[in-house]
């Protein structure tokens, strides 16, 4: 039971209510609909001028080639929600494949190559969530630092060699459950679920309130610390996540993942709605803008424009969802 | 005496995304007369002086100058018909100086196009020292001045524009006293020379010192205008809240049982020296003293934020250590900070997540929360306290300072609390909910709650207290009884400056 108050009614009673179910889901998942629709739009447009745009080897480029980033970009959207960011996060998927190619080709069974990247993410990040929490050293400096050790150490000690001799086992992200490519289920799954965690459960709202204001939340009774070390250990869960479906998609793993993952990954965020203030966002965001990207990636190719155009594309992207984030809030405090 | 008014607006409306701020409302100012506009927080005021400045065009309504009907597009618009408005929150350029701020964007000119700069400073001169500002240098950048100076160099700048009606927008809010008598002797000298003043306030002594009339709005409607010597305080305060206010101080009579909260000897730096005290259920503590006398550090170290170093505190008999926010939480003990943006709500969330944010748990079964349960108990909430709102799903920072006052109460009062502790539980808030907010405080303690309430407003503890602990320097300096508080007592502890207990 809690305290009771009724004020008499002097006044005229207020009109609070529930919001209605449309206006919540706009305002609860604008920028989520706009990137769904401009997935949708670009998908009709492209498939008209060149219909081999939805053939299924194409749909399976776009939805599973990218399905790692889309991943990273979960934890990632986490992070940046309770008002941090994580910039180390390619470099530690490049460590991360590393070991867990080097287990696969040692011999160790394949379950062991899955669950050690997971591991090592969630223990490494552990370390850069207690450097944040703490000792309130700013993420973007700690996790810059961490970039630094991470990319550094990881070209000294494989001197930049591929690791090859892949275990056919090992390979997970080549097969398929149900028909469909193991990429895209985790992708599906882990967005799903990391989505209902974060929208329903107490620790994700203690989120969002952590990133809208700390110390509220703090005087609130919520414990920011211990919640901030969580969240990083998550993301590198989904980092580690992440790794498996890199690390598994090729015949080799190269020691060096694409340059700038982490900006990909964090664009992927703020593009799909999450306030780089901290505060709001949802995982169906990311994971959309993600497929937003690969969609323009593969669409360029389809109508013949050099792919280069792809980063620009996506850097207007960046900025027109900003300002659209700036002006809400304008708008509205 | 009674010159037409310079500017009227007759029947205005305005309406935001569905809402109606303001309707059918009439306001005049004629030249030389200082016309109050008085209401509450969401009663219309700034919606009105915002129609007035150019900046919100109306729905409905027309806006007659110097006889003439006019639409403003702009600002510009309401600026070359000789209205200007000095706003709450100052619209200066710190890094630049006080004369450049002054003509910005009107700067004299000399052949050629180039700003005649020494024009530009004499002319700036010549402005303030008509408002009595000798003291202003006008090289000074404005970031080093003070509030009020900045605010006399946003006159001087209305001025330069010749401006015949001054809007001025809750000009004393942040003003210390000797600062609010220079200005009251500023907007003074500005009637004398036939300017029109719109004086937008909360504060009944500056009304009546210095307003030849005063219009009062409420929910955006219009209320009436009255000639200044027809009303008094308490007309007044009728017209803004829609009744009249018996007592501003309803206290409550309640039951008070056992002790509850028990503090031995507590410590914590320099703000906190050896405070005992106990506090009984049913019971209103009133904490007073001055700024920077211990009291926030003192409920700070209470709730955990800023543990104790050393000293004893006990709950329901049972020594318990608290050592942070959520296990004072858990013990039942509440905090309703002083600073409520800072430390109180999560501003762009909804008033439902700000309303469960301390009892969160509570709503959760497994590791997911009951959205239906959780909507409910807000919106249960939402229409106990009276929180005036559109919908629960709206983000706190929309609300009202007194709705957002009522939310934090409301989450706190989720948690079922034994002891609550309201750190200026009125501050910012309007006359209407802060008697509500009395009223909640009163409803509480005979529920057995008990509350301890620090404020620097010497009523607002007299009038509500049972007893009153005085703190200064860190210090306890005095305990007082309800039938024993005098202002003069309760002032005397404050600012008493000796060590050790008191009795």
């Amino acid at each position: 039971m809690s305290a009771v108050v009724d004020l008499p009614p002097t006044r005229p009673a207020s009109a609070a209510q529930r919001p209605g179910f449309l206006r919540r889901l706009f305002a609860d998942y604008g920028q989520e609909l706009v990137v769904l629709a401009a997935i949708i739009a670009l998908f009709v447009v492209v498939t008209m001028v060149n219909p081999r745009f939805i053939s299924a080897n194409n749909l399976t480029t776009i939805f599973s080639g990218n399905a790692y980033i889309a991943v990273a970009a979960i934890g990632m959207t986490m992070v940046i929600v309770t008002g941090h960011i994580d910039v180390s996060v390619g470099a530690l998927i490049g460590v991360l494949a590393t070991i867990s190619g080097t287990l696969a080709v040692a011999g160790y069974p394949v379950w062991i190559a899955w669950l050690a990247p997971v591991l090592v993410g969630m223990t490494i990040n552990a370390c850069i969530g207690a450097l944040v929490a703490y000792a309130r050293i700013p993420s973007i400096v700690v996790t810059l630092g961490a970039l630094s050790i991470m990319r550094g150490g990881l070209i000294s000690v494989t001197g930049g060699t591929w690791i090859t001799n892949l275990p056919p086992d090992f390979l997970i992200a080549q097969k398929s459950v149900l028909g469909l490519p193991v990429p895209l289920v985790f992708m599906v799954v882990l967005t799903v679920l990391a989505a209902l965690w974060m929208r329903y459960s107490a620790f994700g709202r203690s989120l969002y309130a952590i990133g809208g204001n700390a110390e509220a939340a703090l005087a609130t009774g919520i414990p920011v610390e211990r919640r901030t070390v969580a969240v990083f250990v998550i993301h590198g869960a989904f980092a580690g996540l992440a790794t498996i479906l890199f690390a598994t998609q090729l015949q080799v793993i190269q020691s060096t993942v694409p340059p700038n993952l982490e900006l990909t990954v964090i664009t992927a965020a703020v593009i799909g709605g999450v306030s780089i203030l901290g505060g709001s966002g949802t995982v169906i965001g990311s994971t959309l803008a993600t497929i937003l990207f690969a969609t323009i990636g593969s669409a360029l190719i389809f109508v013949n424009v050099s792919a280069y155009w792809l980063r620009a594309v996506i850097g207007l992207l960046i900025l027109a969802t900003v300002l659209a984030d700036m002006l809400r809030r304008r708008g509205r405090i | 005496m009674t010159a037409a008014p310079y500017v009227s607006l007759a029947g205005m409306s305005k309406s935001f995304v569905g809402v109606k701020a303001l309707k059918d409302v009439n306001f005049d100012v004629r030249p030389g007369e200082v016309h109050a506009l008085l209401g509450e927080n969401g009663a219309g005021k700034s919606t009105l002086i915002k129609m007035m400045s150019g900046l919100y065009s109306p729905d409905a309504g027309t806006i007659t100058v110097d006889g003439k009907e006019v639409k403003f597009a702009s600002t510009r618009d309401a600026s070359a018909a000789g209205i200007a408005t000095v706003y709450q929150e100052l619209l200066l350029f710190p890094e630049l100086t006080v004369a450049e701020n002054v003509f910005l964007g009107n700067y004299p000119r000399k052949p050629g196009g180039w700003i005649d700069w020494s024009e530009v400073r004499a002319r700036t001169r010549a402005l303030l020292d008509q408002l009595d500002t000798f003291d202003l240098d006008v090289d000074a950048k404005v970031l080093t001045l003070s509030v009020a100076q900045r605010q006399r160099v946003e006159i001087a700048k209305a001025l330069s524009k010749n401006a015949r009606i001054l809007i001025m927008d809750e000009p004393t809010a942040s003003l210390v006293e000797s600062d609010v008598q220079r200005l009251m002797a500023v907007v003074r000298q500005l009637r004398e020379r036939g300017v029109g003043i719109v004086y937008v306030s909360h504060r009944m002594p500056e009304i009546f010192a210095l307003a030849d009339r005063v219009t009062v709005l409420r929910d955006g409607g219009y209320v009436g205008t009255r000639d200044i010597g027809e009303v008094d305080e308490a007309q007044l305060v009728s017209m803004m809240v829609g009744r009249s206010i018996d007592s501003l101080f309803p206290k409550a009579d309640a039951a008070i049982g056992d002790t509850v909260l028990e503090v031995k000897n507590l410590n914590h730096g320099r703000h906190v020296q050896d405070i005992s005290f106990s506090l009984r259920r049913g019971e209103i503590l009133g904490v007073a003293g001055l700024v920077g006398s211990g009291r926030t550090e003192l409920a700070l170290t209470l709730f955990g934020m800023t543990p104790a170093t050393s000293g004893e505190i006990a709950l329901e008999g049972r020594t318990v250590s608290i050592t942070s926010p959520r296990q004072a939480r858990d013990l039942g003990i509440a905090y309703v900070p002083e600073d409520r943006g800072q430390q109180g709500l999560v501003k762009q969330m909804a008033i439902r997540k700000n309303v469960s944010m301390a009892s969160i748990e509570r709503f959760s079964s497994g590791i997911f929360i009951k959205a239906g349960e959780e909507a409910q108990r807000a919106l249960d909430a939402v229409k106990r306290l009276r929180v005036r709102c559109r919908n629960i799903g709206q983000p706190v920072g929309e609300l009202s300072g007194g709705n957002q006052q009522k939310v934090v109460i409301a989450k706190w009062l989720e948690t079922n609390p034994k002891v609550l502790i309201l750190d200026e539980p009125t501050r910012g808030v309007d006359v209407g909910a802060k008697a509500e907010i009395h009223t909640i405080m009163g409803e509480l303690v005979k529920q057995g709650v008990a509350i301890l309430m620090i404020s620097s407003e010497l009523p607002e503890v007299l009038g509500m207290s049972d007893r009153i602990l005085v703190i200064s320097g860190g210090r306890l300096t005095g305990e007082i009884d309800r039938a024993d508080a005098t202002p003069e007592r309760v002032g005397m502890a404050m600012t008493m400056h000796q060590s050790g207990e008191a009795a």
